[in-house]
């Protein structure tokens, strides 16, 4: 172990750290307005569209990622839709987390008390009216444990972005690795890389959700 | 003869194939007070869920001031600001603090200014001495605080009737008295009520009118004062025998 | 035109090479979730004994596990098997072992979860009438925690379905690499072949992964 060596390659691998984090964040935030958008068409049972939900929710859960974005990358442009390969990346996360962040939330609805929503029936609230002061404040409380979860999942997967040669830390490390065949330092880099975006984001994740939870549950 | 409020013909309800009301006819007049009795399993709470729109039923027809309900949701919507109902959970939203649980309704389905809309959710939960929790959330509330405060949550809509269905089932023995004084209370302001209870003393005390119940079929119809005393039916006889009256 | 490109995946025989890919895909994952399972109900099982060290050491190999992408696990036993401990295996059984480890690694917290989820007065009147602790576990606890813990299993299980997409990155020759060579060979007479191949490669993932999926929330559904 050299470490002189790492010294030397931190600032590609502060790219590559940058690079994660913001596609990371990006695609979790599409992910997250796509998967609401999607529970709430099935909660509400939007025809059409909730069907239209129902097969991209499978198809999206039952492939692989990798799969995903060289059928974006590389399949795509056959049709003539051509995107960089930033853009493939933002849109395969999104595709895969869409469907995650759809079941989390729908969880989250499913698991708000029925006596809760006649009591705001009871009160004569309109539909809009219950989703915006009863189902999405308790749901939303409900599903941020499996969001939570989902967010970890989703910055791991960024990792296979590395097969259409987007610069995030993997493929920094693969880079590196491939130049100089230093391994063992650059998969060290690599790991505590990870480990600096996704120990402090869980442990901070699980004071959130129990702070939701309280927020509106009070337990 | 006083107005008739609320009417209900041949109202019918199965679940699937399992029927679970026949043919229920009954009306009740403003100002008076009708309690549904009857063992657990005969409907009673189906019956009084169906009387604004939380359960669909398959034929019948209701009869709101003389006017007929069409059972349409949104048409259920409209009418349900008139109609106040209070459950057995009490469901007060937990992500709102009493005051925005009390002043929801108010204010977002009937428009009024969040000013008089809070004065008068005051001087109501004062009527209920829990004036002092307006700015808690529920869940710093007693079980017999959060039935108290769902009353006022329902007539804070001024509503024409009100609904109650086993509002003192789950709460503790030594609760039960407020909530039941404050619906004492209401029938001696002559509010119309339609009360689902196990506490016979008091359908005894409150009732003007008793339904009483069995496999979804009324057996009985018959003045409070004489139900309890001299009821029609054998049935009715064995059922206050079986609750200690 | 993008249409008649369908015919790559028939041409000589391209069916028959995918095929065989999605054979070497399959066989790692079977093996994995087979040989990772059972690792990980014993797993399961010891991480609910209250010994701490062993529940420290364990929880540790579980957050290792959860933390590392699984991308930089499969090049980590890549690289430093054969280098640093002189094992030089194929691609193909490193990756076995990086599956079973990981596959073992989050059964033990479905099972340890779902077996500390089995109320406390179960366990309390198993020892009541006398049950050792063996007994208690193969009479009571685990019969009625399986129930709860399927659908998990079956939803983990393809998980790692899904990330034996990653063969590819250490050039085991699974259904995505052939797809690859098939592409690159004819590249000249099927320009928009990537389309075609990749378009049947994720459709043949999602045959194989849907009826677990199905079965997984019947399952839930039922629980």
């Amino acid at each position: 172990m050299s470490w002189s060596v790492i010294v030397q390659s931190l600032p590609m691998f502060q790219k590559g750290f940058i690079l994660t984090l913001q596609m990371s964040a990006l695609g979790i935030l599409g992910a997250i307005i796509l998967g609401l958008v999607c529970s709430l068409s099935q909660y509400f049972k939007v025809p059409v569209l909730k069907r239209i939900v129902g097969i991209y929710i499978e198809l999206s859960r039952n492939t692989p990622l990798l799969i995903q974005l060289f059928f974006i990358y590389y399949g795509l442009p056959g049709l003539g839709l051509k995107f960089s390969a930033y853009v493939c990346g933002i849109i395969g996360l999104v595709f895969l987390g869409g469907s995650y962040m759809a079941e989390g939330f729908t969880g989250g609805f499913d698991g708000i008390a029925k006596s809760q929503i006649e009591s705001g029936l009871a009160l004569g609230l309109s539909t809009a009216q219950l989703t915006r002061y009863v189902i999405f404040p308790q749901g939303f409380a409900l599903s941020v444990p499996a969001l939570a979860a989902n967010i970890i999942f989703l910055i791991k997967e960024t990792s296979i972005f590395t097969v259409i040669a987007i610069p995030e830390l993997t493929n920094t490390a693969l880079d590196l690795i491939g130049m100089y065949y230093k391994t063992n330092e650059y998969l060290l880099v690599l790991i505590i890389g990870y480990a600096i975006i996704l120990i402090p984001l869980s442990i901070l994740l699980t004071w959130l959700e129990r702070r939701i939870r309280y927020g509106a549950f009070g337990h | 003869m006083a107005d008739e409020l609320l009417r209900v013909e041949n109202l019918n309800k199965a679940y699937g194939d399992q029927p679970v009301l026949h043919d229920i006819n009954f009306e009740v007049n403003t100002g008076e007070v009708l309690v549904l009795l009857g063992p657990s399993g005969s409907g009673k709470s189906t019956l009084i869920r169906c009387l604004n729109g939380l359960e669909p039923y398959q034929s019948g027809d209701i009869y709101f001031k003389g006017d007929h309900v069409t059972p349409s949701s949104k048409n259920w919507q409209k009418l349900r600001q008139k109609i106040g109902m209070v459950f057995q959970s009490y469901d007060l939203f937990p992500n709102l603090k009493i005051m925005d649980n009390i002043t929801l309704g108010p204010i977002k389905v009937q428009k009024q200014a969040k000013n008089v809309a809070e004065k008068e959710a005051l001087a109501l939960l004062d009527s209920v001495d829990l004036a002092d929790y307006a700015q808690k959330y529920p869940r710093e509330l007693s079980g017999g605080q959060k039935q108290r405060i769902a009353i006022v949550r329902a007539l804070a809509l001024h509503p024409e009737f009100m609904l109650f269905d086993e509002v003192t089932a789950s709460l503790d023995p030594e609760m039960v008295r407020g909530v039941l004084e404050i619906m004492l209370d209401l029938a001696k302001q002559k509010m119309t009520m339609i009360v689902v209870t196990h506490e016979m003393n008091f359908a005894h005390q409150i009732a003007n009118q008793v339904l009483f119940l069995e496999e979804g079929r009324i057996l009985e119809s018959t003045p409070g004062a004489q139900f309890f005393t001299d009821p029609k039916t054998d049935r009715a006889k064995e059922f206050l025998q079986s609750m200690d009256f | 035109m993008a249409h008649s490109g369908i015919n790559i995946i028939f041409e000589g025989a391209n069916f028959a090479r995918l095929m065989g890919g999605l054979w070497v895909t399959i066989r790692v994952a079977l093996i994995s979730i087979a040989i990772g399972g059972v690792l990980g109900i014993l797993l399961g099982v010891l991480r609910t004994f209250h010994n701490r060290l062993l529940r420290f050491v364990l929880r540790l190999y579980l957050e290792f596990f959860r933390i590392i992408p699984t991308v930089a696990l499969l090049f980590l036993f890549y690289y430093i098997l054969p280098k640093d401990m002189h094992l030089n295996l194929p691609a193909e059984e490193v990756a076995v072992i990086v599956f079973t480890l990981w596959m073992a690694a989050e059964a033990s917290d479905i099972v340890r979860g779902a077996l500390e989820s089995v109320p406390q007065h179960q366990i309390e009147s198993g020892l009541a009438i006398g049950l050792s602790r063996n007994q208690l576990y193969r009479f009571v606890l685990v019969p009625q925690s399986i129930k709860l813990m399927m659908p998990a299993l079956i939803n983990l299980v393809t998980r790692i379905i899904k990330t034996t997409s990653l063969l590819l990155m250490i050039s085991v020759l699974d259904v995505i690499n052939v797809g690859q060579q098939i592409i690159e060979a004819n590249q000249q007479q099927y320009p928009q072949g990537a389309f075609w191949i990749y378009g049947a490669i994720f459709f043949l993932y999602f045959i194989i992964c849907y009826p677990f999926s199905l079965l997984a929330k019947r399952l839930q559904r039922n629980k």
